[in-house]
């Protein structure tokens, strides 16, 4: 099936050395990187993650996100999502990729990640996420190939494959769950120290994931020839509508802790955020960029006769990806580090070759992502062209 | 040709698998009997008490005797500083205690912060790797072999004490000590309560630098020693001692 | 089997195990001569019995795994002596045993090193007094 990913139109090749570009331009940052050492960032003393950590934990949550496709299709027999299941396996596996990426281009020496396997700390929430991480990237990469090749050949899947597909449906919680836990165990940081991080971690996930989804719907239609069909689109919005809310909800409860409670520990993080403090306000307009957004996107999958024209859905869903990257990413790991643990206020930005890695590893996240929905749509119409010839009616 | 692929695929999983077995089954190689050298200074929690009171205006002589002997570098900009010992006013030692009726002698007060060593360290509980680990003697050790610089330890420590090194450290010390090794970027570190200097029966170089006597450093667990004594006389209190890390320096106010 | 591309796959495998055994015959050709080790250090001229912590053939099989395990030992077990073979003792310590008589790293350690390939990391932190006082 891979061989199918090498045909493309004029378009779809453009797109490839494009991405290869800005890819290559990554690794060159990232060798820069290595030389002169981590300093090279934006990153502080008192600011120790930046950039990195918020693309690896917003896409943790985008990888999660196949779960929303997996169990209403095959837990409760949901047949409208029967075709695009494949689709969100495969995000999840180039998303989990991504995160890897983005943990190592993170990490002071790399050369000795594996130290993490050959000393494993069970105490380390990290060791835990490398785990669950790596299970997922497997369980996502089998799944999908296995049921994409029995859909080529038109068989069903084979029985082994079910069970893993079940498993993948709690796995998908718990890499969620256990990133959210490496902020929300940690006694020194008061704007992490939440319950509801996990929970918060998982409705932005279950928004931003399938919003994606629902616009790479829409440019395959467009330009893949392929239809995901009405139904399937239409139940995505709506989860993203509902996932938003409850996001959204889970933000205004925190809010509502803080400001009502008083507790300085846990205003100033907030106040930074969406006031400023201390005359420091990197974060503001970004913040009150992502409120607008979401509310706004909200509204606009709410209204029905909105949410069913695909152009505006694109725009809405648009806006839910972009609003939650800013909250789940710059939202929540900056701020923690902001106040410091001694009251002092370091702000953050990313440098250039900071952005240019970031980049790196988005194009080649996006590589991996568009050759296995190239090898998708192959089939596909394989599939639906064949069916279409013999005059079958395509089984929903 | 597909059932030969997927034959081939199992057969190297499995050759895989089967060539990482003896390196997780490695036996455990019998171990040396401890030596523990006569002159090394030993103690069942090591633990340092500071008598703020007694330092003078502008004083870093622990400050400047510590970085001199650990090879800590000086980059000059707050963005990649690296600092084992430094000084903070009350209100930012103590941030829950601070307010606008504060004794002025607590309001001039330029405290030594540094790592507090604790009983119940978030920072061990949290190193994927183990490269920061509880010593039986209370210290809590870095092993920059180890160290991946995942900056998780910074993160999870409640008091700012740890330092990543963002860039190559050597450059940038005056003077190196040829006695201690210098680290190398991409690594975090903290005050390691000179655990080197106590292997050799000497104190740590603070506590020897301060002509006011200030720090005091001892065996916290042994109602013997000079910093039980202290402790058991003079009101003190620890930093964020409500969120269970149990630090070990004690402020005496 | 009659294939036309005959020609062209015999020479593409020729190629192939050419390069693959390149490190075997280039040494054959180009022959680097094997590195001599000074011991020129002012320490080791004044000992009278010139001894290491172990005897030569082991430490030149075995002294990466032994440095290992004193780093693991020293480090992380506060397990600071070596007693060697012949029972005397010494500090588990690069810099403060190793080098003390070793002080010539460049025409000693590198020159093995770098004959073999080898980069340990070692020395970026790990100091050698002659290079910090340059």
């Amino acid at each position: 099936m891979l061989e199918k990913a090498l045909k493309g139109s004029r378009g779809y090749w453009i797109w490839i050395a494009f991405l290869l570009a800005v890819a290559a331009i990554g690794c060159f940052c990232y060798l820069q990187q290595l030389d002169y050492g981590l300093g090279i960032t934006g990153m502080s003393r008192d600011v120790s993650w930046g950039l990195y950590i918020a693309q690896f934990t917003f896409l943790v949550g985008v990888a999660a996100s196949a779960v929303m496709l997996v169990m209403p299709y095959y837990l409760h027999d949901y047949k409208a999502f029967g075709k695009i299941t494949v689709m969100g396996e495969f995000l999840a596996v180039a998303a989990v990729i991504m995160c890897v990426l983005f943990i190592f281009v993170d990490l002071g020496q790399p050369s000795r990640v594996m130290n993490v396997l050959l000393h494993p700390s069970p105490t380390s929430i990290l060791f835990w996420d490398m785990i669950v991480l790596s299970g997922y990237l497997i369980i996502n990469m089998v799944t999908g190939w296995v049921v994409l090749s029995c859909t080529k050949k038109e068989i069903p899947p084979p029985g082994w494959v079910k069970p893993i597909i079940y498993i993948s449906i709690p796995w998908a919680i718990s890499i969620h769950t256990v990133t959210a836990f490496i902020y929300a165990g940690l006694p020194g940081r008061t704007f992490w120290l939440t319950a509801i991080m996990a929970p918060r971690f998982l409705a932005s996930a279950f928004a931003s994931g399938p919003a994606l989804l629902i616009i790479f719907c829409l440019i395959l239609k467009r330009f893949g020839r392929f239809d995901a069909g009405e139904k399937a689109i239409q139940a995505l919005s709506r989860i993203v509508a509902y996932a938003l809310a409850i996001s959204i909800f889970f933000v205004l409860v925190e809010l509502f802790t803080a400001f009502y409670s008083q507790i300085p520990e846990h205003t100033r993080h907030f106040q930074y955020l969406f006031a400023g403090l201390e005359g420091r306000h990197n974060l503001v307009p970004w913040m009150w960029t992502s409120a607008v957004l979401a509310f706004v996107a909200l509204t606009m999958l709410l209204i029905p006769s909105i949410r069913r024209k695909e152009g505006w859905l694109a725009i809405a869903c648009a806006f839910v990806f972009v609003s939650l990257w800013i909250e789940k990413g710059l939202g929540l790991v900056i701020p923690g580090f902001i106040p410091s643990p001694l009251e002092t206020i370091t702000e953050y930005f990313p440098t250039g070759t900071e952005v240019g890695i970031t980049l790196g590893v988005w194009a080649v996240g996006l590589i991996i992502l568009t050759l296995f929905y190239q090898i998708f749509v192959a089939v596909r119409s394989d599939i639906d062209g064949d069916s279409n010839r013999s005059g079958i009616c395509e089984r929903n | 040709m597909t059932t030969n692929r997927r034959d081939f695929l199992k057969i190297a999983g499995a050759s895989a698998l089967t060539l990482m077995t003896p390196a997780i089954l490695r036996p455990s190689w019998a171990k040396e009997k401890m030596i523990t050298p006569v002159s090394s200074l030993t103690a069942k929690r090591w633990a340092m008490a500071i008598d703020a009171a007694k330092c003078p205006p502008d004083c870093t002589d622990c400050i400047t005797a510590c970085h001199a002997v650990h090879n800590v570098p000086n980059f000059d900009n707050p963005k990649d500083e690296v600092k084992w010992i430094w000084t903070e006013p009350f209100a930012a030692a103590f941030p829950g205690e601070k307010h606008r009726y504060l004794a002025n002698s607590l309001q001039q007060l330029r405290l030594p912060v540094f790592c507090n060593h604790c009983a119940n360290p978030p920072c061990v509980r949290v190193c994927p790797t183990k490269a920061t680990f509880q010593r039986r003697d209370g210290i809590i050790m870095m092993d920059y072999h180890r160290c991946i610089g995942c900056r998780l330890c910074m993160a999870a420590c409640p008091y700012g004490a740890r330092s990543m090194n963002y860039r190559d450290p050597r450059p940038f010390i005056a003077k190196i000590n040829p006695d201690f090794p210098t680290r190398t970027k991409g690594v975090v570190e903290k005050c390691n309560f000179c655990e080197e200097r106590l292997a050799k029966g000497m104190i740590p170089a603070c506590v020897g630098a301060c002509k006011q006597k200030a720090l005091v450093f001892g065996d916290v667990e042994n109602s013997r020693s000079d910093i039980w004594l202290l402790l058991d006389k003079r009101f003190n209190l620890r930093r964020r001692a409500h969120l269970g890390t149990a630090p070990q320096i004690y402020y005496i106010l | 089997m009659k294939n036309k591309k005959w020609g062209l796959i015999i020479l593409g495998l020729g190629i192939f195990v050419v390069g693959v055994t390149f490190p075997i015959w280039y040494g054959t050709i180009k022959s680097t001569p094997a590195p001599v080790l000074s011991l020129d250090t002012p320490v080791i001229n004044s000992m009278q019995n010139k001894k290491c912590v172990e005897d030569t053939a082991f430490m030149r099989a075995n002294h990466m795994k032994m440095l290992n395990d004193w780093r693991d030992e020293s480090v992380r077990e506060g397990r600071r002596t070596y007693t060697a073979k012949d029972g005397q003792t010494f500090e588990k310590s690069l810099t403060g045993t190793c080098i003390q008589c070793h002080t010539n790293k460049e025409q000693f350690c590198d020159r093995c090193h770098n004959y073999v390939g080898a980069k340990p990391t070692c020395f970026s932190c790990h100091i050698v007094p002659r290079e910090v006082k340059k």
